[in-house]
């Protein structure tokens, strides 16, 4: 049957073979009209970034590429088959590794990624024998392989999330490994997540930011806070000086984690510093100690602040569409904005002090914000005292006109003849 | 009062001035119960000369391009002194006039002023009323705000489905098949040239139709006067009616200075194009009766599109209303009951669907 | 008819009447001018349309230093370095809309909210900001520092 098979592909492969590409590649005229998972069409092909820079199926797969028969395949040419998962990394860093070999192609690519592999858990537990944990090909693809900058490569900043929950949020898969499998889930609740794709901002942090990717390892509990340091500059310096570094530190915990979580990190409210459900003081603290209390102080100045800007905007609103001159008044709500944006990040120093800084330098600017709204509405005021004078003067002119035609048709004449 | 009367000898002396206005201190009218709707016709006039003169003011701030257009309405609004108030005012007066040029135009009808040998002063009315709908039409689209941008395309819009010529007439007035930049820069030549230059023509051909025939009677006070002639009461129009005339004038003005400072009109946000619609998207309210039948009428009617129907329909009504004094025939009693049928109809029709639209969703 | 013509109405009277219209109309009329009138006139700040401001006087700003002004509806900043030379940026950083300001220190413009940096010409240079400033042009008009949006490319 099998001979049967392969007798019949032989003589398909043959009638199929028209023309032949820029770099002779006679793989793809058989295996381009084979089902899959044998399936590699010229179409395909022809996407891959490996393809674009010369190289054919023999490159990895070994055999000869000029013979369009069956003797491409054959031993004698170094035919390799299909590769073996566990040697995929190896096979890709024979090319990849060798700095001197990608000059030619790409100086500016890095040559550490098998390294950097070998040092990840999924590099770990490959040469232990697993060979379920992602190799090259289950990221990067294979046939139509594209670089990292194509939109359309499962590595591209978007899509990297996605291509790394193939695995990592299929439960069923992961079972053997004992770690969650909703990390995904939680990751597009997160504020990152929107800002890459709602935002557009490519920078914004995806798995391999915070996890590495070909050295895909979780940063140890000590390291969580310099990886989201590496962005969050300011809270993270505030943090190291806060009491708050010690007491993680010995406790285990793993820094920034403990209040904004990993993968889900929500945009952050002042609700984080009530005592309810989204409380995350309350969590650890009792009510009433120290630490309670300081809470308890620095959400009432944030919560001042707030109230402050929104009163002012309220009352500005009102002068604007009474037709008011405001937008000064508007520059400096946002520079009182900007005053709580400061103090929601002062909180990272644990000092309620500091955040009062921030908060008194807010109510200053909201104080005149108010004052000028309170100007435009005066200046409401007098244009309706203006209003009234000339309604005054024009009840005095009817009030003429009213007599004057009276004395110009006789008092008599009015009376009878009312008009 | 001197003063006064040294100023007009020294014009009479040049210009003969007297006997110029010789015609004019002679025209009487008459008194009666109705006698309070003559005044409609001098205020919508007092209206128009209200807004040339703020509309001329305006022009010295407004830029009519679609970058410049909202921003420079939101400078006359909030940094020209008592820009506010001559903005508001031009807003208001306008709405103020299309609403007197509509009771004028009815009271006429009900008074039943148009017949002979006033046919021509009615025609000469129809024409300036539906100039008077052409300048609020244009002149709401000049701040270039949201609403009044979606309020332009839909009406030019509907312009384009009147059959044969309605899509040139569309692209005419748009000035290209959109609503863009380039229909806010015609709409303005149109609003500050075009339609002041013929109202101008026009009211001054009214005028002179109405001093010509003088002020008409309504039919029931003309029978009266036939059975008993010596009861005809006459008021001179210098300088009795005109001080009357005057007193109304001053009483719209308060009014407008009223509505400007406590109510003043609102802006809007820009027009972005490329925007889509806000919900609840409608015309102003004198647009809204036409507006609102459009909606109601269903999408065919015997094979033929429902809204061109409604639009020949209105095109209809706008000529028959035009021509009504020459349709009055020979039977004038029959006649007139249809007419006055008609424009009780009319009103109903008018006033009921624009509170409708105003209140549907 | 005038008054003439009613002797019989006292004088005094005739003369109040007069008194109140003429001096009703008179000060109407100054009450409907009055508002025309300064309407004529200029505001002190012309309106150039959204595109063109007045940031500054020249002579405002010392060498090194910067200016936070309104251009259109949102903040932008002016800074004169300590060569001589105008710069204008929108100062709303680009990262997540807080206003920024010229260090003169570090000769660069900074973003205190997440400690984004860009250069004197818009460009983000470091820190979260994913985008440059929008760069303004400046030019000296007599004694006025003139900031122009260009519009479309």
């Amino acid at each position: 049957m099998i001979g049967r098979v392969l007798l019949l592909s032989v003589a398909l492969c043959a009638l199929a073979s028209g023309s032949r590409a820029q770099t002779a590649n006679t793989c793809l005229d058989c295996h381009g009209a084979l089902d899959p998972p044998l399936q590699v069409t010229e179409a395909q092909f022809a996407q891959d970034i490996h393809a674009q820079k010369g190289l054919t199926c023999a490159s990895c797969h070994g055999g000869d590429p000029t013979k369009a028969d069956m003797g491409a395949m054959s031993k004698a040419a170094g035919f390799r088959g299909k590769i073996e998962r566990s040697q995929i990394p190896a096979l890709c860093g024979r090319c990849h590794s060798d700095a001197t070999l990608m000059k030619q192609y790409n100086p500016g690519l890095r040559t550490d990624q098998f390294s950097q592999y070998e040092t990840s858990v999924h590099g770990k537990l490959l040469a232990k024998g697993d060979s379920k944990v992602a190799v090259c090909i289950d990221c990067h693809g294979v046939h139509d392989l594209r670089p990292p900058s194509d939109p359309r490569s499962k590595v591209y900043p978007v899509n990297v999330a996605a291509t790394c929950a193939r695995c990592h949020a299929d439960a069923a898969y992961m079972k053997p490994y004992g770690i969650p499998t909703n990390q995904f889930a939680e990751y597009q609740t997160s504020v990152h997540h929107a800002a890459m794709t709602v935002r557009g901002d490519l920078s914004a942090p995806t798995c391999t930011t915070c996890h590495g990717n070909h050295g895909a390892a979780p940063p140890g509990v000590d390291s969580v806070k310099n990886v989201c340091a590496n962005c969050h500059v300011f809270q993270a310096q505030m943090y190291e000086k806060s009491p708050h570094k010690e007491a993680f530190q010995s406790a285990g915990l793993p820094g920034c984690v403990v209040c904004h979580s990993n993968h889900g990190i929500a945009h952050p409210t002042d609700a984080k510093l009530g005592t309810g459900q989204q409380g995350v003081c309350v969590q650890c603290h009792t009510t009433g100690d120290d630490g309670d209390r300081g809470r308890a102080n620095i959400l009432a100045g944030l919560t001042k602040l707030d109230e402050s800007i929104k009163s002012a905007d309220r009352l500005l609103n009102v002068a604007e569409t009474s037709g008011m001159e405001v937008s000064e008044a508007r520059l400096q709500q946002d520079q009182a904005r900007d005053s709580l944006t400061k103090a929601r990040v002062t909180i990272h120093t644990i000092e309620p002090q500091l955040v009062d800084q921030d908060i008194q330098a807010g109510l200053k600017i909201t104080a005149k914000d108010l004052q000028a709204g309170k100007d435009a509405l005066s200046e409401r005021g007098y244009r309706r005292k203006g209003l009234g004078i000339a309604v005054i003067f024009i009840l005095i002119t009817l009030m003429g006109l009213f007599l004057y035609i009276r004395q110009i048709e006789g008092r008599r004449e009015a009376e009878v003849h009312e008009l | 009062m001197q003063l006064v009367k040294h100023i007009h000898d020294w014009i009479d002396e040049r210009f003969g001035w007297a006997k110029l206005t010789e015609p004019l201190r002679h025209k009487t009218v008459p008194i009666h119960k109705l006698s309070y709707w003559y005044f409609l016709g001098g205020i919508t006039l007092f209206l128009f000369g209200i807004q040339l003169c703020t509309g001329i003011l305006l022009l010295l701030y407004y830029r009519p391009s679609a970058n410049e257009a909202f921003e420079s309405v939101q400078y006359i609004m909030t940094r020209v002194q008592f820009g506010w108030l001559i903005r508001s005012i031009h807003s208001w007066a306008a709405n103020l006039m299309i609403f007197t040029a509509f009771m004028h135009m009815f009271s006429v009808l009900f008074l039943r002023a148009y017949r002979k040998p006033r046919e021509l002063t009615w025609v000469s009315g129809m024409i300036l009323l539906f100039l008077v709908l052409g300048f609020g039409f244009s002149g709401y689209l000049l701040p270039w705000n949201t609403l009044a941008f979606f309020a332009t395309k839909v009406g030019t819009q509907i312009t384009g489905q009147v059959p044969v010529v309605g899509h040139t007439m569309m692209v005419l007035l748009r000035g290209g098949e959109e609503v863009t930049g380039a229909t806010l820069t015609r709409f303005f030549g149109i609003h500050v040239a075009i339609l002041p230059g013929l109202t101008a023509f026009l009211i001054l051909v009214h005028l002179a139709l109405v001093q010509r025939f003088g002020m008409s009677l309504p039919p029931g006070v003309e029978a009266n006067l036939s059975v008993n002639p010596s009861a005809v009461r006459e008021m001179k129009f210098l300088p009795n009616f005109l001080l009357r005339e005057v007193m109304a004038w001053y009483i719209a003005l308060g009014v407008l200075g009223a509505l400007a400072a406590l109510s003043p009109w609102g802006l809007g946000t820009k027009a972005d194009p490329f925007g889509s619609a806000p919900a609840g998207i409608r015309p102003e309210w004198y647009f809204m009766f036409m507006f609102q039948t459009l909606k109601f009428i269903p999408s065919k009617i015997l094979h033929i599109d429902g809204e061109l129907l409604g639009i020949l329909a209105f095109g209809l009504a706008g000529l028959i209303w035009i021509l009504l004094p020459f349709l009055e025939g020979p039977r004038e009693k029959r006649g007139g009951t249809l007419i006055r049928g008609a424009g009780v109809f009319a009103l109903c029709y008018i006033v009921a669907m624009t509170i409708y639209g105003y209140f549907a969703k | 008819m005038t008054t003439d013509d009613f002797p019989q109405i006292r004088p005094a009277r005739r003369r109040l009447v007069e008194v109140l219209l003429g001096g009703g109309v008179l000060a109407s009329v100054v009450s409907f001018l009055y508002p025309v009138l300064k309407y004529l006139v200029p505001p002190v700040v012309p309106d150039l349309g959204e595109d063109e401001v007045v940031a500054a006087k020249v002579g405002d700003l010392k060498p090194n230093s910067s200016k936070i002004f309104r251009f259109g509806s949102r903040p932008a900043l002016l800074l004169l370095t300590a060569e001589g030379e105008y710069h204008a940026v929108s100062a709303v950083c680009t990262h997540l809309g807080c206003t920024v300001q010229y260090r003169s220190d570090l000769h660069e413009i900074w973003c205190a909210c997440h400690n984004g940096t860009y250069g004197l010409d818009g460009r983000n240079i470091s820190g979260p900001p994913p985008r440059p400033l929008e760069s303004f042009q400046v030019n000296v008009r007599a004694n006025e520092i003139v900031v122009t949006r260009t519009r479309g490319a």
